[in-house]
């Protein structure tokens, strides 16, 4: 049952083999086992998740359930979950209990999804590795001594580590892909404006995306079917058809045309990783597509950019974080600017003050031209990279991240080697384009290795069938990692 | 040495919308405080603004009434700085891309003073954005603390900015008035300066006349009455002068005025200002708006003030302080003209009162008389606005109809006036009730003054040796003794040639 895909456990419930009550049940349990080994959830509430299963029985039995009916899912914390504590693995929100649903909540309700907690993630989804989190460092399942990335390390070690069926993540930079990648699941950051981010706590806004972190493309499909879609409640939602976002999984590949952008196969990229994509590659070709030498001529502006308008976004978004209305105030301070600063200061750890810091320098008067003007003309450069690209292929393939799982504390005390985990990520967010990370197979100590997919705008049908027919052809998502503490 | 005051004024206008700017959460005034805050206005984390259209009509229409250009794209900013009753942590405004561009013009009158006559002048404005009010922090009911009421976060507002194109208190007292006059006229903005719908700030520096640069300025805040603003700006006008008289410099600083203490005081200064570091809203998209949208909105315009106040001018003739005053509110002036349509609708009958040229021009100006004059105090006093006249505008012009063709007197007017505002019915019924018809017959008229004469032979005989002056006592007496319902005319008349002998 630990490894049914979304698909199986629909057809369990419906078919009476099971009840959600068992099977939350069972990932209850699991996560009870494994969690403090892993630290992958930051609120589990086991009350909350039963009676949330047992209504979703009650929906079953009454013959209404929709497909994820009675499924368990993990939330990352950065989604306000009505009476769950909403983290967004900060200090400043540990006491946070939200008092509404996000929209992507309310979604997986509405489809009778039962919540099985909420998972780690650095603070403010700020960080590459997990290691930002104010609830602790998230360990990677396949080697406990390294990271699972970041921001969303805490949904993506959960699916690796069978805690749950699937998770939702969110990505600014890469924080759904990278992670993915390096505990070997498979990840979506869809199209900017597919997926409502009410109730996602800001980061980045124009970067920001949810998706779905889960081990199929099927299954990330068939949550995209339940997270996307227009919600008036965000000005940037984008008002589209509803789609089905299965509808092409079983097309085959041929004639497909894969763009290889020379940038992403060129210095800083580690040969075991390298190896894994190529030989990936090589399964596509088999399976009828061809590959195009294509280039992305900006890549190398793409963390600058980043390391811009992403920080520039947050010292602004993060400015609510006051200690006047709710969260962390200081215990003990003089005047209003003394309260400010004091619970500021403790409130936030270093990540996130740096970028504060960085925000707040590159909007000030006089940088304001030279970095978030400039910034955004680069902006703008990088997207046109890739709609020329795209007239020469239909989707682009390379590596999610330059290395496997890096370990723990290894890139902590350097934060620009820690932001170059990201160098083929976070264009894509930069365009506002969709991606994808599916696991390739294994670098030389056995560590997983992530392909990235990116796709035109609205590509995600398209790409969750190139990648659902590599997964038919092959088994790397479908391997689990060891871990101690099974019986 | 001779000075020369240049002002400048910013004014915050409410825009009268249902909800809030950026949520659903509603705007009325004077509830419990916090209650009409959402989960937006609060800010909480992951919540998102959508922006009230409402809002954008409703400048674009006062950029149509002052015949600015409309922005089709405009953009909603960051403006980022920490204070308590700011709950975002930032206002969400406009800065580069307002949606009210240059090229309106607001024309004003501006009334004579003991120095000079009245006059017109045309004040620029430079643009006007909307932006979100800010909450209110309360610091009276809290002892060592401070209160936040949020009622008021997210309140569209629309910054109207002026060019430094004021001279004096006077003009910008003048200025202030028509812009809010004409906000209310044009529906976008109730107007209620004590609960804060209506506030100026004012830009002021003093120069050496004939000079062409502008001297330094200080920003006075939060001018929420036009006494305020008057004796604000000469405050400061007076500080600025004798600074710089003294030997001093005028810094460029915000000011606070404290009318209790009727001073202006520094808050902060330039270098103390805060860096707002302004951004483009990557939540909010910019706001497009079409030519159709645009000229739909034209096309609903009511007549404007000062279109309404040269037609009072060229069609009823009536005297441009009338005009003016007719149209400082929509109210006054529709009420106006109701009266007015439905005298003439009576017949004008014949002209009695030579010194006008037509009879339809007598019925305005009677019409603009009395409405200006008695039922404008009657108001005041009774503290009701216009459309809450207890006599209607087809009651008024009832009474005026019976002055028209002499009823009764002006005087006795007044005494039915008074009656019909304390409900006891229409005009010719108080007339009619009260006996208050004018005597017109002359022989009735005749009798009076013969009784008068004889019982006066000594005021007779001087008036007869040349003292002229002793015409108005025989006027006063036969008046009264008619209980002021003499025909004034036939009885000076008849007077005049009885007195002759």
């Amino acid at each position: 049952m630990l490894n049914a895909s979304l698909k199986e456990l629909s057809a369990l419930l419906a078919g009476k083999k099971i009840s959600s009550f068992e099977l939350t049940q069972t990932f209850l349990k699991r996560i009870n086992e494994l969690n403090p080994a892993l630290n992958a959830f930051i609120t589990v509430d086991a009350e909350k998740s039963l009676a949330q299963a047992r209504a979703a029985d009650e929906r079953i039995a009454a013959g209404q359930a929709d497909l994820l009916t009675g499924i368990p899912f993990a939330q990352k914390d950065i989604f306000c979950a009505q009476d769950w504590l909403s983290t967004c693995g900060s200090k400043m929100l540990a006491n946070f209990s939200a008092p509404y649903d996000a929209h992507v909540i309310e979604q997986f309700n509405r489809a009778g999804a039962v919540n099985l907690g909420k998972t780690n993630m650095d603070e403010f989804a700020m960080g590459s590795s997990n290691e930002t989190s104010f609830f602790g460092k998230v360990k990677n399942p396949w080697d406990v001594s390294r990271v699972p990335g970041g921001s969303s390390g805490g949904s993506a070690a959960a699916v690796a580590a069978r805690l749950c069926p699937a998770a939702t993540g969110t990505d600014t930079g890469g924080s759904i892909r990278q992670p993915a990648a390096l505990v070997g699941i498979t990840g979506l950051k869809p199209t900017y404006g597919t997926v409502s981010r009410y109730g996602m706590i800001a980061f980045a806004s124009s970067l920001d995306q949810a998706g779905p972190m889960a081990r199929s493309a099927e299954d990330c499909a068939l949550m995209m079917n339940v997270m996307a879609g227009f919600d008036s409640r965000d000005s940037t939602s984008l008002e589209r058809e509803k789609e089905d976002y299965t509808r092409d999984l079983n097309q085959p590949l041929k004639g497909l045309r894969i763009g290889l952008p020379k940038e992403y196969f060129a210095e800083g990229l580690a040969a075991d990783v390298a190896k894994a994509v190529e030989a990936a590659l090589s399964e596509y070709r088999k399976l009828g597509a061809e590959t195009v030498d294509i280039s992305l001529p900006n890549t190398r502006l793409s963390i600058p950019v980043y390391y811009v308008l992403a920080p520039a976004e947050a010292s602004s978004n993060l400015a609510r974080y006051d200690g006047v209305r709710y969260g962390y105030r200081a215990p003990e301070y003089g005047d209003l600017t003394d309260m400010y600063q004091k619970s500021r200061a403790q409130g936030f750890g270093p990540e996130v003050k740096r970028r504060i810091m960085i925000g707040t320098y590159v909007l000030s008067a006089g940088y304001y031209d030279a970095y978030y003007i400039q910034a955004q003309k680069l902006r703008r450069l990088i997207a046109q990279d890739f709609e020329t690209a795209f007239k020469q292929c239909d989707v682009i393939m390379g590596p999610t991240a330059p290395t496997t799982a890096f370990k723990l504390g290894e890139k902590s005390d350097d934060p620009v080697s820690m932001y170059l985990s990201d160098i083929y990520t976070i264009a894509v967010n930069l365009a506002g384009l969709p991606g994808m990370s599916v696991p390739c197979g294994f670098g030389d100590n056995g560590l997983p290795v992530g392909l990235q997919i990116v796709g035109n705008y609205f590509a995600e049908a398209k790409m969750l069938n190139v990648a659902h027919q590599y997964q038919l052809a092959t088994d790397w998502h479908q391997r689990m990692p060891l871990l101690h503490g099974e019986g | 040495m001779q000075w020369e005051v240049v002002i400048g004024l910013e004014t915050h206008a409410q825009l009268n919308t249902v909800t809030k700017i950026f949520s659903g959460a509603a705007t009325a005034y004077g509830a419990e405080p916090n209650t009409q805050a959402c989960a937006v206005d609060l800010a909480l984390p992951g919540v998102l603004p959508v922006f009230n259209r409402a809002a954008a009509e409703k400048a674009v229409r006062f950029g149509l009434a002052v015949g600015a250009r409309i922005n089709r794209k405009s953009v909603f900013e960051r403006k980022n700085y920490f204070y308590p009753d700011l709950p975002k942590g930032y206002q969400t405004t406009q800065l580069e891309l307002p949606i009210v561009a240059e090229g309106g013009t607001l024309r004003i009158q501006v009334p004579s003073t003991g120095s000079g006559q009245a006059y017109e002048k045309d004040i620029r404005i430079t643009r006007a954005h909307m932006e979100e009010d800010a909450g209110k922090s309360l610091h009276e009911d809290f002892h060592g603390m401070t209160g936040i009421d949020l009622n008021r976060a997210g309140t569209p507002l629309v910054e109207i900015v002026t060019e430094p194109d004021m001279r004096s208190s006077t003009e910008a007292v003048a200025y202030a008035k028509m812009l809010h006059s004409l906000v209310r006229w044009i529906g976008i903005c109730d107007g209620n300066m004590q609960e804060g719908s209506f506030r100026c700030d004012a830009n002021v520096s003093v120069r050496i006349k004939g000079t062409d640069t502008l001297g330094t300025r200080c920003e006075i805040k939060n001018l929420n009455s036009f006494k305020f603003l008057e004796k604000a700006i000469e405050y400061e006008v007076r500080r600025q002068i004798e600074l710089i008289e003294d030997g001093g410099r005028v810094v460029q600083e915000t000011r606070l005025y404290d009318p209790d203490r009727d001073e202006t005081r520094s808050m902060r200064s330039k270098e103390e200002a805060n860096d707002y570091r302004y951004f483009p809203d990557p939540d909010l998209l910019p706001l497009v708006v079409s030519d159709a949208y645009i000229e739909e909105i034209r096309s609903a315009l009511p007549e404007l003030p000062q279109a309404k106040r040269e037609r009072f001018i060229n069609e009823y003739s009536l005297p441009p302080y009338d005009a003016g005053v007719l149209t400082s509110a929509r109210e006054l002036a529709d009420y106006f003209e109701a009266t007015l349509r439905s005298l003439l609708s009576k017949g004008v009958g014949i002209l009695t009162t030579p010194e006008y040229p037509s009879a339809e021009i007598f019925a305005a100006k009677i019409t603009a008389n009395w409405v200006i004059n008695d039922l404008s105090s009657a108001l005041n006093n009774a503290s009701l606005e216009i459309v809450d006249s207890p006599i209607s505008s087809a009651q008024l012009a009832g009474l005026l109809k019976r002055i028209q063709d002499s009823t009764i007197s002006g005087k006795i007017a007044k005494e039915v006036f008074a009656a019909m505002w304390n409900g006891e019915g229409e005009a010719d019924a108080v007339i009619e009730a009260k006996g208050l018809k004018q005597v017109s017959d002359s022989g009735a008229i005749e009798k009076i003054i013969d009784e008068i004469i004889a019982a006066n032979p000594g005021q007779l005989a001087e008036y007869r040796s040349g003292k002229d002056k002793l015409f108005g006592f025989f006027v006063g007496q036969a008046m009264k003794a008619s209980k002021g319902k003499a025909n004034p005319a036939q009885l000076n008349e008849i007077l005049k040639q009885k007195l002759a002998g």
